[in-house]
């Protein structure tokens, strides 16, 4: 086997690990994740606007625009931020480094593992359509 | 169901006229004392650290009256028997206390305090029982206590951070009253989150 077919073999088993990973968190990660999202109940749900906005449809939206939520700093709304595992890792270390002004006065969740088991929650909780209803 | 909570007598406010009493409007006295004589804030407070600090407190006080709302719900559900309904409207009047302390404060920085909503999407349809009502409250009186821990290292003003304190050690108490009667371990961890 040639070096290259190698490296080949090898990316190509990685994007299925990786996709693998991202397709079916397993059942500890969720419970994990979602013992850390009781954090975030006194002002967001998945489903329905609330204090702060749904979190269903989270992924992929750009960051301000969930429907029907008028709640939103002028910060956030022009940060240009489109929700996915990368931009919301940095977001909840530390919302308010993150996005100056936000109204998330909430100083983050400094452990890098809540953080990923919360993320792995959220995209499986957060597909409108499948595990929520989207709010208008 | 009512016959089977336990709730300690302690718990229990002393008549629903009390419980309504320290719902009103009017600060009480601890949050007056919480609040009075703080026209330094006002002074200290400049800039982008006060602005920030309002934003801060702007929230909190959108969680509080979200929290009135609920409990409002929760009483009108019809689903409460009378010591639990008793437990839930002493609740509420704190979260009043919370909220006008809140909006107090957020005037006396120069901010305009958020106001209430006109309707609240609470998860209604899922309330069938007493217990479903607990659970929701203590859903979110766990979550606002990890909101209060979020804030208290945020704020400018060290002041702002105790009265913040001092109303997490009190959702904290809520929290834990509802998983009492919720047949669970009223203080689960050492710490909270």
């Amino acid at each position: 086997m040639t070096l290259r077919r190698v490296a080949v073999v090898c990316l190509g088993s990685a994007l299925l690990s990786l996709s693998a990973a991202q397709a079916a968190p397993d059942a500890a990660t969720l419970k994990r994740g979602e013992r850390v999202y009781e954090r975030c109940a006194a002002c967001h749900s998945i489903e329905g606007n609330r204090t702060g906005p749904q979190h269903c449809g989270l992924f992929g939206r750009r960051a301000g625009t969930a429907p029907g939520y008028d709640g939103y700093s002028r910060a956030l709304r022009d940060a240009k931020i489109v929700w996915n595992e990368r931009t919301l890792d940095a977001f909840l270390q530390n919302p308010v480094r993150a996005v100056p002004g936000t109204t998330m006065g909430y100083a983050g969740i400094a452990d890098a593992r809540e953080r990923a088991d919360l993320i792995a929650w959220l995209r499986e909780a957060t597909r409108p359509g499948r595990s929520c209803r989207l709010s208008r | 169901m009512t016959s089977r909570l336990l709730i300690p007598p302690t718990y229990l406010p002393h008549s629903r006229r009390r419980a309504l009493a320290t719902g009103g409007a009017v600060l009480s006295a601890a949050a007056v004392a919480l609040l009075g004589g703080r026209e330094a804030l006002a002074a200290k407070a400049s800039g982008g650290a006060a602005e920030a600090d309002v934003r801060i407190l702007n929230t909190a006080l959108g969680a509080e009256l979200e929290a009135v709302a609920a409990y409002q719900v929760g009483a009108e559900s019809g689903l409460l028997g009378k010591p639990a309904l008793a437990v839930a409207l002493q609740f509420q009047g704190h979260h009043k206390e919370h909220a006008s302390a809140l909006e107090a404060t957020v005037r006396k920085l120069g901010g305009k305090p958020v106001a209430a909503k006109a309707k609240y999407a609470f998860p209604v349809e899922k309330l069938k029982s007493e217990t479903d009502v607990l659970r929701f409250a203590a859903g979110l009186e766990k979550g606002a206590v990890s909101a209060y821990l979020g804030a208290v290292p945020l704020f400018a003003e060290r002041e702002l951070a105790k009265v913040a304190a001092s109303i997490l050690g009190d959702e904290a108490m809520h929290w834990a009253v509802l998983r009492q009667v919720l047949g669970e371990d009223p203080v689960p961890s050492a710490f909270v989150s």
